[in-house]
This record gives structure tokens, C-alpha cells and sequence, in this order.
């Protein structure tokens, strides 16, 4: 089935390459703004020849919707408020998991980086649970918490465990030995040290964990809503798949892409900020005013 | 840079002071000394007295026990027997009155140079840090990272960490070693005119025995955990010629000890 789809998309690709140059002289002037361009000649061509192959029949459009129906049902879910619904479910259950699983990696990675009985207690243990895939856990979780909102929270908390654990721990271990001992001869205090010197030290690796985290988040979020939830964009697109919906269930992946998208950027935000100080971010300090 | 700082101190009315430093600094002293590290004797029988205010050079290869004798000191070892004592008292750990500067500046990397310099955050450590910074010829770079600095601004911010809290004693654990001989030069000015107008008991650890001859008021020479050679170094100050033919002699004497 998808061998012809892809034949039909590939018979296609030749008209495009004929259209293409066409589109390309209608700017007319400057290689500068074709040069702007360029980067999205690709995926219009492709929105372009998926929107023909669905809509002439060479494409099921049962199964793979025309992009202006995805379109439709993204403006329909938008109108009767399902689509928001939704997403903040799934949001809110993301940001409680990470806050939980998360806060407690942190926690976990500090004591143990920081103090080494700590660390000779709990560290092996936990890197034996980690070599568990999480979502083997679902069986289980859904025996102890049911399909309610702890079985999906306890599950993104244990996905993003993992990761930020894992940077904190190694970020305050990696501190240079060098400052700290620098700090100490400067009469720092326990608080100070960690506050000051241990903590923005092992930022670099904690944001680097946070990254990963917020992979791991979506993905554990996507597996717990299309197996047990009554709402959440999870939910949506098997609820859809039920009804033959397609392109809401094309909708929700592009919606996950999207949230996954943002997290993202705010990741990406917050290291440009707090990580100023670091050379490899002094270029883009200095581009802003 | 050396303009800025002779002026800085003629604005200052009575510091019209004679050659001889002021003595702020606190007299150190060590007697025999011993330092082991399992069956390996780093300092053997090691007796050495500082007078306040004076300055110090320590010669000597490397593992000849240099930086033992600087732990030794700053309180961040204890001696296997023997006392080491600072005016008077005898060193228990890390002392406010003593400041250490390491080999590499050794600053923190995510705090700005006048949190660097502040780094123990007294009562108006911003004000402290600022005069510190202008001391040390780094009056604009207060908001810089560290990392922009070269090597002789790292080192100067340092060395302004180090003098921001008034120590009365300052070690320095071949401080200048990594930098290039006019950063160097530089350095060594510097350090004797703040020297000059504080007077804090300085001990200089270095292996360039010029270094320790432009600077000191006194040469040991450590060999093998023990001193091989002891000597005045009686140059007028300030000292700005490296080729007087004193020096000369003085450190040919010194590296037949080393």
C-alpha cells in the first residue's frame, strides 16, 4: 500500500521539477532572497504533490488525507475547542512528570555528586533500574494506578528521571577541582560553594539533561495517552484511528512535533541566558543588543 | 598601566613613603618542619623565619618540596611534625590573613571579574572589588567574563582577589609561570609597588631565578626538602634594571645552589 503511494509521489516528483523553475523566476530579481528561499522550495513542492496525489486518487486519501484536510480539521478541533482541550491536557500531565521525575533526578544527582556514601548507596541501583526500558513498566503501572492521570504522570516521571539524573550527577562530579579548591581557600561556606560554584558549574551538563528529558517526556506521553486515557492529543488520535479520522490523526502527530518543537526552543532559551558566560555563547550575547 | 598606577598613588596624600615598606604584615615562621607523604619525606628538619613585612623568594626544582612548604603555610596541609607559625600563633587550617595565588588565575568562569574578585562577598564587596580592580590596572573590566581576559588579566584579576580582603600575608605559587616575559615583566612592577604600599609578608615560589632575584628581599634555595642556600638580596628599589651587574652575580650564585 505505501510502495504505491510512494511510486504515485515519485511519477510525480517529474512534473514538479518541470514547475519548479517557473516558481523560481517569479521573484525575478536577486539571487539573495532565492537564496532565502531555497531552504523552502522543498517542502512546498512536496505539501504541493501530496495535495495533487490526494486529491487525483493515486494516493488513498483515506489513509493519507490531502494537507488542506489536515488543514480543516486542524480549524474544526480548533473551533469546538477540542484541539486546545486537549493539548493542555497533555501538556499539563508533561510538566507535572517533569517537574516530579525531573525534581527528583536533580536531587538525586546533587546528593550523590556531591557526597560519596550517597552515592555508593544508590548509584548502582539506579543504574540498574535505568537499563529497564520504561515503558515495559505500562503492564504494571496500569495494575497499581489503573488508566488514571497517576499511571501517565508516574510514567513520564520515570522517562525523564533518567537523564537529568544521569547530568546533574555528572555535571557536579566534572566541577574543576582547581576552583574548588580556589573557593575553599577563599573561605567559602557549604552554601555558597554549592550555590555559587557546584550548582552554575554543572548547569551546562543539567540543561544538556534537560534536553534529553524533554525528548523522553513526549515520547512516554505518546504511548501512555494512545493506551490508556479519555483525553489528551494521545487519546485524540486513537479515538480518531477508531472513526477513520486520518487527518486528525495526522494532526496529533503534528501537534506532538510541534510541543516538541517549543520545548525545544525554551530549552534552547534558557541555556543562551544562563550560560552567557560561555565562550561558546558569547557570539550570540554580543548579536544582542 | 604603570602610568595609571604611580599616579594613582601620588593622589593619594601621604603616600610620599620612603623605600622601606610599611610593616602591615605579620612575621611567619617554621621549625623543624617535616612533611611525609606515606614513606616519601617531602621537607626534612625545615626551620625558616620571615620577619613581618618582608619578601621571600623559594628557588628550587620541581619536587624539591616548593609547594608543600606553600600548603604548609596557607593551612591547607599539616605538617607531619614540627609547627609552622603566623605571628606568633601556630597555623590551625585556612587563615583570613593569608591569601594564596595559584599557578593558573584559577577564576570562576560563570561569575563576572568583580564577583571574582568579591568572591567571599564581604560587607560592600562590589565597592572593595571596583578600588581592588583599579589597583590592579582593571578599573573597566569589572562586568567582563573571565573568559575574554588574556593571560596577564587573568592573573591581575588574581591577584586583586587575593589583596581585595587586605592580607597580611600573601603566597604565590609561581603565579607568573604560564605568561610571556613582558606580561611577566609587568607583573613583577606591579607586584612590587602594591607590595611597596601594603606591605603584606610576601612568599614568592618560583623557579626563575631572575624572577626571584628582581623581586625578593631574600633567596632560599629548597634542594631535596632542605635549604641549600640562603641569601640577602640588598638591590635598591624600585628594581627596573634586569641587567645590573649585581643581580647577575647574585643569580649565578643562586643557580650553583639550585
Amino acid at each position: 500500500m505505501a510502495e504505491a503511494s510512494l511510486a504515485g509521489a515519485r511519477t510525480e516528483a517529474s512534473g514538479a521539477s518541470r514547475r519548479q523553475p517557473v516558481s523560481g523566476r517569479a521573484p525575478g530579481q536577486g539571487a539573495a532572497l532565492r537564496q532565502r528561499l531555497a531552504p523552502w522550495a522543498l517542502p512546498i513542492a512536496i505539501l504541493i504533490l501530496w495535495e495533487i496525489a490526494s486529491r487525483s486518487g493515486l494516493v488513498t486519501a483515506r489513509l493519507i488525507p490531502a494537507p488542506t484536510s489536515v488543514a480543516a480539521a486542524f480549524w474544526r478541533l480548533l473551533l469546538d475547542g477540542s484541539l486546545l482541550y486537549h493539548t493542555l491536557a497533555s501538556t499539563q500531565r508533561a510538566v507535572i512528570g517533569l517537574v516530579i521525575g525531573g525534581g527528583i533526578g536533580f536531587v538525586l544527582g546533587v546528593v550523590n555528586g556531591l557526597w560519596r556514601p550517597a552515592e555508593t548507596f544508590l548509584d548502582s541501583t539506579i543504574q540498574m533500574v535505568r537499563n529497564v526500558p520504561h515503558l515495559a513498566l505500562i503492564p504494571l503501572v496500569i495494575l497499581w494506578f489503573g488508566i488514571g492521570e497517576t499511571a501517565k504522570i508516574f510514567l513520564v516521571s520515570v522517562g525523564v528521571f533518567f537523564p537529568i539524573y544521569m547530568n546533574t550527577f555528572y555535571g557536579v562530579r566534572t566541577i574543576d577541582p582547581q576552583v574548588v579548591e580556589m573557593a575553599e581557600v577563599y573561605g567559602l561556606n557549604r552554601r555558597a560553594m554549592i550555590l555559587r560554584i557546584i550548582l552554575p558549574g554543572a548547569l551546562p551538563s543539567i540543561l544538556v539533561g534537560l534536553r534529553y528529558a524533554l525528548g523522553f517526556m513526549w515520547l512516554t506521553l505518546i504511548v501512555a495517552e494512545t493506551i490508556s486515557a479519555t483525553n489528551g492529543i494521545g487519546y485524540m488520535t486513537m479515538n480518531a484511528r477508531e472513526f477513520l479520522q486520518t487527518d486528525v490523526v495526522l494532526l496529533g502527530i503534528i501537534v506532538y512535533a510541534l510541543l516538541g518543537k517549543v520545548a525545544d526552543l525554551a530549552t534552547r532559551a534558557i541555556e543562551r541566558r544562563v550560560l552567557s558566560w560561555h565562550p561558546a555563547y558569547q557570539g550570540q550575547e554580543m548579536g544582542t543588543p | 598601566m604603570t602610568l595609571a598606577l604611580t599616579s594613582s598613588h601620588i593622589a593619594k596624600p601621604h603616600v610620599a613613603r620612603e623605600p622601606k615598606p610599611p610593616v602591615n604584615g605579620l612575621p611567619l615562621s617554621l621549625s623543624n618542619v617535616e612533611k611525609r607523604f606515606g614513606a616519601l619525606s617531602v621537607l626534612q628538619h625545615f626551620s625558616l623565619d620571615v620577619p613581618a613585612g618582608r619578601f621571600l623568594a623559594v628557588v628550587g626544582r620541581s619536587g624539591g618540596g616548593k609547594s608543600t612548604l606553600m600548603r604548609l603555610i596557607a593551612g591547607l596541609d599539616k605538617p607531619s611534625s614540627g609547627t609552622v607559625s603566623i605571628g606568633g600563633a601556630a597555623v590551625d587550617g585556612l587563615n583570613p590573613d593569608v591569601r594564596l595565588l595559584f599557578q593558573e588565575a584559577r577564576l570562576v568562569p560563570w561569575q563576572r571579574v568583580g564577583e571574582n574578585v568579591g568572591i567571599a562577598r564581604g560587607p560592600r564587596w562590589q565597592e572593595t572589588a571596583r578600588a581592588t580592580l583599579r589597583d590592579v590596572g582593571l578599573e573597566d573590566r569589572e562586568n567582563d567574563w573571565p573568559s575574554v581576559l588574556s593571560g596577564g588579566q587573568k592573573q591581575r584579576v588574581a591577584l586583586a582577589r587575593a589583596l581585595v580582603s587586605q592580607p597580611r600575608i600573601l603566597l604565590l605559587d609561581e603565579p607568573f609561570g604560564a605568561l610571556d616575559a613582558l606580561t611577566r615583566i609587568e607583573m613583577h612592577r606591579l607586584l612590587e609597588t602594591l607590595w611597596t604600599a601594603r606591605g603584606f609578608t610576601t612568599v614568592l615560589i618560583t623557579h626563575d631565578v631572575a624572577e626571584a632575584v628582581a623581586l625578593a628581599d631574600r633567596v632560599v634555595v629548597l634542594r631535596e626538602g632542605a635549604v641549600a642556600l640562603d641569601i640577602d638580596i640588598d638591590l635598591e628599589r624600585p628594581r627596573r634594571e634586569l641587567a645590573d651587574p649585581r643581580a647577575v652575580d647574585l643569580q649565578r650564585r643562586i643557580l650553583e645552589a639550585v
